[in-house]
């Protein structure tokens, strides 16, 4: 026997076993159910986490939101649609209570969703909040975009973040399509032909490949099926999917604030997940869900019964696709036809395809890939969770109001049959003048967004260096007029203080000691030129240097009035007199 | 007047003041805007193509030539038939207020009386389609199957036809050069069957041959049947599609949120 356990009995050896136990079930913070389920699933660590979860709290924070519950409510009302829509393109009589549309021969798919708009009960109601949902679901995704954009975002480190959000939004665009496609009435139809036409008209493989797609000649019965696993199934599981990875990517990454003071990138300044948001959020849920209830209970949205049955030889005056594929509709409106060609026995419909099938993944490339451009423009690696105020940023701004201006151009052109009735004029005129806009349009909405900005920043400098003008103007004993300026509080001044400007980068590999250029040379120089296109004019934020310039001038000047002033800055030089009434008020 | 002075800056000074501007000129403009000259209505002549005479070279001769044979701001009118003339000066698209891309829709100037003196003159110039009998512009009303089905048909034939231009709902659309397919909506039954024979401004003509009257009474009566038809989905927008959609979900429903979100991000915690 060993002699070890006779100085350390058995007893002693477990003396401090259980109490760790004890003194873990006597300070179990949970009862009741919740500890209960605590017990069995072991949750409460994670759960307590996310309830101390802060976020900043500010209304542009919500866009994001609006496109999450709308995409809920899509897919409960889309729910409840598959119970009573059938996806076949088999043809039957159509004998329901739509009195202008009995005994027309129509698709089982087309039947069906008259069925749900005029013999379901709540089944028409059902429809409009599923087809308006959809549609404020990339309304406030492109909008949610926009923000993230125009505020910087998308910075290290949260650039996957948004390639996930880009191709949401182009899955939800995607995705669109397949639902308005389904119930095969004109207009549908006409989404489905127009489609057909874009495949056809990739060069040499378009009708290899249309024939594939659409299981035969168009239109075939194959498509509507198709296309319904693809809408029900197979893009909505992509878009939960990753939609999923895209809200824990905010949850690591943590919310992005805008700077104020106090705020920092290392801290985030708001209210817990739990009560605060969770009340919040679960509030604006359901104000989301009852404004598109009651929309959808007031304003009809895509009256399928009038639109008739798909047949391919009808058309309807005002076919439009929905508002997200507008501006690819747009685009062939723009497009002329002298662009399709034939060579070696192939058509080339260059009338089509950079419309259709090179402008969609290229605009979703671009927008994906900016981050990465912007990040290697800068050279910037680090970490960033205050958000820009858009106007300390002008080039990033300009270049997406840019985009948009393009953007909407295309849009608009979808709609060119409308603006002339509406507006009294000539379509061809719309269309000379909007294919002139774009190329127009963007390189001018660049210039103004930037001098724009830039003013506005001046205007910030401004006011930080002489105050907040009062709009009280006084009269002197001789004479003359001042108007009083108020200096800011320092919670109001950090605001405009608080961002960095960057400056232009310098060229750092030149040519060695022989004159050889360094390898990367070519790479910096052409960064040099971005960097400077980017960063070229700037107006840097006031210092505490020049603040305290700013402060002494007036002094100076209080003492000497009729002294000449010396300029801090050129702009401004005129105007430091104006604060001297306002800074002894204060001061 | 010093509670009005201390209130001038008060932020919703300027939608008063706009408001206020809007409604004087518009006030105005009602007043100053010109009338209509008033000229007395001759009453119906016995002979109705003498009277109807008359009243062309009083009215319509300046383009259309003293004996309707056309000049170069008018066509001739020879062979266009009562219907055409009909249809013309009865939904006010003639007299034309002013040379144009297209005759619009306008007021009506002469009664009925006058109306068909006129068309009786143009119709005796040359063989022409001749005002519809009242049986094929007599509206199909919903209710039996056959009636049903015939209304149906109407739907049919008026998309093979006529929903390129004129839109699914009759709601009408653009062509070239700010031409343009008008709405249907409130147009009488006689209106749409004439402008089917005649075929006014950009329309082609849809003859006997073509559609058969029986075939335009099921158009019209479809029409009327959509217009009569509760709008089952609530506000149409006015039937032009994904358009107007897409503007009010932009506008009102995006609006609507963002000013929810606006009041939600301002609540206390």
């Amino acid at each position: 026997m060993s002699t070890i356990n006779e100085t350390r009995p058995a007893d002693a050896l477990r003396a401090g076993d259980r109490q760790a136990d004890e003194r873990a079930s006597a300070t179990k913070p949970l009862g009741g159910i919740a500890g209960w389920m605590d017990d069995r699933l072991g949750g409460a660590k994670g759960v307590s986490f996310l309830a101390k979860k802060v976020f900043p709290d500010h209304w542009s924070f919500m866009l994001g939101e609006i496109a999450m519950y709308s995409m809920i409510v899509c897919l409960l009302t889309g729910a409840f649609l598959t119970f009573w829509f059938v996806p076949s393109a088999s043809q039957v009589v159509y004998d329901g209570s739509y009195v202008p549309l009995q005994g027309v021969t129509m698709s089982d798919a087309y039947r069906s969703t008259l069925g749900i708009s005029f013999d379901i009960r709540g089944g028409l109601l059902i429809r409009q909040i599923h087809h308006w949902a959809a549609l404020i679901f990339v309304v406030s995704v492109f909008v949610h975009m926009a923000r993230v954009f125009f505020t910087g975002a998308f910075r290290k480190p949260r650039e996957i973040n948004w390639v996930f959000g880009t191709i949401l939004s182009l899955l939800a665009c995607i995705e669109g399509f397949a639902g308005y496609s389904l119930p095969d009435d004109l207009l549908s139809g006409t989404g489905i032909r127009a489609m057909n036409g874009f495949i056809q008209s990739a060069p040499v493989i378009g009708s290899y490949l249309s024939y594939f797609i659409f299981g035969g000649a168009f239109p075939g019965e194959a498509i509507i099926p198709r296309l319904y696993s693809a809408h029900v199934l197979l893009i909505p599981a992509i878009l939960v999917g990753l939609f999923t990875a895209h809200i824990l990517l905010v949850f690591l990454h943590k919310h992005t604030q805008f700077p104020g003071p106090g705020r920092t990138n290392k801290n985030v300044v708001g209210y817990p997940l739990l009560p605060v948001y969770i009340a919040k959020a679960g509030g604006f849920f359901f104000i989301v869900f009852g404004v598109i209830a009651l929309i959808s209970a007031v304003v009809t949205i895509n009256p399928i019964w009038a639109y008739g049955p798909y047949d391919p030889s009808p058309i309807t005056a005002g076919s439009q696709p929905d508002w997200y594929m507008g501006f690819a509709d747009g685009a062939l409106r723009l497009l002329p036809g002298f662009l399709e060609f034939e060579t070696f026995g192939f058509t080339w419909s260059m009338n089509i395809f950079p419309g259709s099938l090179i402008l969609l993944p290229l605009m979703w490339t671009i927008i994906g890939v900016y981050p990465f451009v912007e990040s290697w423009v800068t050279g910037d690696k680090r970490e960033h969770h205050l958000l820009d105020r858009p106007r300390n940023a002008p080039t990033r701004t300009a270049i997406g109001i840019a985009g948009i201006s393009m953007y909407v151009v295309l849009f608009l052109a979808a709609g060119n049959d409308l603006m002339a009735i509406k507006l009294h004029l000539s379509i061809n005129d719309i269309t000379q003048t909007l294919r002139v806009l774009f190329f127009v349009a963007p390189p001018v909405a660049f210039w103004i967004t930037k001098r724009i900005c830039l003013s506005l920043q001046r205007a910030d400098r401004q006011k930080v260096l002489h105050g907040r003008e009062t709009g009280t103007i006084w009269r002197h004993a001789d004479g003359r007029f001042e108007e009083i300026h108020a200096p800011l509080t320092p919670d109001e001044r950090w605001a405009l203080v608080q961002h960095e400007s960057h400056e232009p980068l310098e060229l750092t590999a030149g040519k060695d000691a022989n004159g050889v250029d360094s390898p990367i040379a070519g790479k910096e120089r052409l960064r040099a030129k971005f960097s400077n296109f980017y960063f070229r004019d700037r107006v840097a934020p006031a210092t505490p240097s020049e603040l305290e310039a700013a402060h002494h001038e007036h002094e100076d000047h209080a003492a000497a009035p009729d002294g000449g002033h010396e300029a801090i800055e050129p702009a401004g030089a005129g105007q430091e007199r104006e604060t001297i009434k306002a800074d002894k008020q204060h001061g | 007047m010093n509670a009005l002075a201390a209130r001038r800056r008060h932020p919703a000074a300027i939608a008063v003041l706009l408001l206020l501007g809007l409604l004087v000129t518009g006030g105005a403009y009602s007043f100053l805007a010109p009338k209509d000259a008033n000229a007395a209505a001759p009453t119906a002549a016995a002979d109705d193509v003498a009277h109807g005479k008359d009243l062309f070279i009083a009215n319509c001769a300046t383009c259309h030539g003293v004996g309707a044979q056309g000049t170069k701001s008018g066509p001739s009118l020879v062979g266009v038939g009562a219907a055409s003339v009909d249809f013309q000066v009865g939904t006010g698209r003639m007299p034309l207020a002013g040379p144009n891309v297209q005759a619009p829709q306008n007021k009506v100037k002469f009664d009925d009386a006058q109306i068909s003196a006129l068309a009786a003159y143009v119709a005796s110039l040359g063989p022409g389609p001749a005002i519809p009998e009242e049986k094929y512009t007599t509206v199909i009303e919903p209710g039996t199957p056959e009636n049903n089905k015939a209304i149906a048909e109407g739907g049919q034939i008026f998309r093979v036809n006529c929903a390129m231009c004129h839109n699914f709902a009759g709601a009408g659309g653009a062509l070239t050069r700010g031409k343009y397919a008008p709405a249907l909506e409130g147009t009488t039954p006689k209106h749409i069957y004439e402008a089917m024979v005649t075929g006014p401004q950009s329309m082609p003509v849809f003859n006997d041959m073509n559609l058969t009257p029986e075939a335009k009474q099921k158009v019209i009566s479809y029409l009327k049947a959509q217009e009569n038809e509760t709008n089952v989905g609530g506000l149409t927008l006015g039937n032009l599609g994904p358009v107007s959609e897409g503007l009010f979900a932009w506008v009102f429903a995006l609006g609507i949120l963002i000013g929810c979100a606006v009041w939600l991000g301002k609540k206390a915690a």
